[in-house]
């Protein structure tokens, strides 16, 4: 446990890291699942069609894959394209913002689900009442859609969170130094893998239990008003 | 993008998808076994047993299944005593390190999975058969779990389709599976793209099949869920087309 201590440092900007990648990719993933859920109800034909795209691609391949074509891959056709139109030279892609993409892009698709999920869940009567009342669009959404959308989606973001933050992880793999990488290091020059590792899972579950219940909170905070059993 | 270079090596691929699939097949099916009596024991909240398995879940639930594999590839051979015990034959080699934490990883979330389609049994079917002077145990086998494992059908086909995603990890420590065999073309033919996409077809193949299974297999278990179309002969034994999604 001494040499996990002596590494706290080193540990603590990973997890700084990961938390930095956490949060800038769930900003990501809450746009883009906007995004979708509103090409997936808008009804018209193209955005739907993206949508439906997006969501069956993401759920057909595993996050790692995914990161590893936007990291490499992302940096080809950049440098490509720099060449063709002379736009710019060559360029790298930092893992921090591959990793962020990456995360942000795949769980957009399951934050649509969210979101749709959610809208479909506000009663159309309140709506068309709104529009009765003479509310604009810009009001019926602020105070109509909006409070009881975060109503109805929170259980399930949180549920999105809670695997997002796990994800996370796997940006070591493409060299960020997280939390999880920082660790291997820690790990491999003391020879202490296990112990490393271990204090690696118990600060997960630490992030975890916080999210959770700060989630839960708000989620009190939105539900106020509705009759429970 | 060079296809004719992924058909050369449709060797590494088939490799790749032989271990994939082994993988996840394998784990799911001794995970599923577990489950069933661990999520009984939580559901019916076993004063030794339910606060054992909520810890044990609630740890492999809460953690990144990639540390999880780590902790045990890389962290177990600081020990000594792993290392001389004669575990140590299946505990070296990564492709049964990944066995064991994809196994240890689906146990905890089928487990929580079955747990919530137990808890939710109509009360009156267990009142049923309590006064058909069922026993305890009987009630389970005949009642609470067949209807059990119809609820649970669905989220367990999204644990599925999780832990084929999840099983990605094993390529990091070394495990030649269908993303490990597309790092090795990638690496022996200096490319980018072959290697990865050829895998990320081949994932997406499998979670189309997987979801086809399951949208099969809730078609037939689930048939007395799904609302009855209008002018469909009632009771009749032909099945019913699937309702429009």
């Amino acid at each position: 446990m001494e040499s996990v201590w002596e590494y706290r440092w080193n540990l603590l900007d990973g997890v700084f890291v990961t938390i930095e990648i956490a949060i800038a990719s769930v900003l990501i993933s809450v746009l883009l699942g906007l995004l979708g859920a509103w090409g997936k109800l808008s009804g018209a034909r193209v955005p739907g069609a993206i949508a439906e795209v997006y969501t069956t691609v993401i759920r057909g391949v595993p996050d790692l894959v995914l990161m590893l074509i936007i990291f490499f891959g992302g940096q080809l056709i950049l440098n490509d394209l720099g060449e063709v139109s002379g736009l710019w030279d060559y360029i790298e892609i930092n893992p921090f913002v591959a990793g962020v993409m990456t995360i942000g892009f795949i769980f957009g698709a399951y934050m649509t689900e969210t979101f749709r999920g959610a809208f479909i869940s506000i009663p159309r009567g309140q709506i068309e009442a709104g529009v009765a009342c003479g509310m604009s669009h810009a009001l019926i959404f602020r105070r109509v859609i909006w409070p009881q959308l975060v109503r109805f989606a929170l259980p399930s973001f949180t549920n999105n969170w809670l695997v997002l933050l796990k994800t996370t992880a796997l940006v070591s793999v493409i060299g960020l130094q997280d939390l999880v990488y920082n660790a291997n290091a820690g790990g491999k020059a003391t020879r202490e893998p296990f112990t490393f590792f271990f204090a690696v899972l118990m600060i997960y579950l630490l992030l975890t239990a916080i999210s959770d219940w700060g989630l839960k909170r708000l989620e009190r905070k939105y539900s106020a008003g509705v009759r429970r059993a | 993008m060079d296809i004719a270079l992924v058909f050369q090596n449709w060797d590494f691929f088939l490799t790749g998808l032989i271990n994939t699939v082994l993988l996840v097949a394998i784990a799911l099916a001794i995970g599923f076994v577990l489950s069933v009596p661990l999520s009984l024991a939580r559901a019916y909240r076993h004063p030794i047993w339910n606060p054992v398995v909520w810890a044990y879940t609630y740890f492999f639930r809460g953690t990144p299944l990639l540390v999880q594999l780590y902790l045990l590839y890389y962290g177990l051979s600081q020990f000594e005593a792993v290392r001389e015990s004669i575990f140590w034959v299946v505990l070296k080699d990564a492709w049964w390190c990944a066995l064991i934490a994809f196994v240890l990883n689906t146990t905890a979330y089928t487990t929580e999975i079955l747990r919530g389609a137990i808890e939710a049994t109509p009360w009156g079917e267990v009142e049923a058969a309590k006064a058909a002077g069922m026993s305890p145990w009987t009630r389970v086998r005949r009642v609470i779990l067949p209807s059990t494992l119809r609820r649970a059908l669905p989220a367990y086909g999204n644990e599925v389709i999780f832990m084929l995603h999840g099983s990605v990890v094993a390529s990091t420590v070394t495990v030649i599976d269908i993303l490990g065999a597309g790092r090795i073309v990638n690496a022996k033919y200096y490319v980018t793209y072959e290697g990865f996409i050829s895998a990320a077809v081949l994932y997406a193949i499998l979670v189309f099949g997987i979801t086809r299974l399951f949208k099969y297999l809730e078609r037939r278990y689930l048939a007395h869920l799904r609302p009855r179309e209008s002018g469909a002969k009632a009771g009749g034994d032909t099945p019913m087309p699937a309702a429009p999604v």
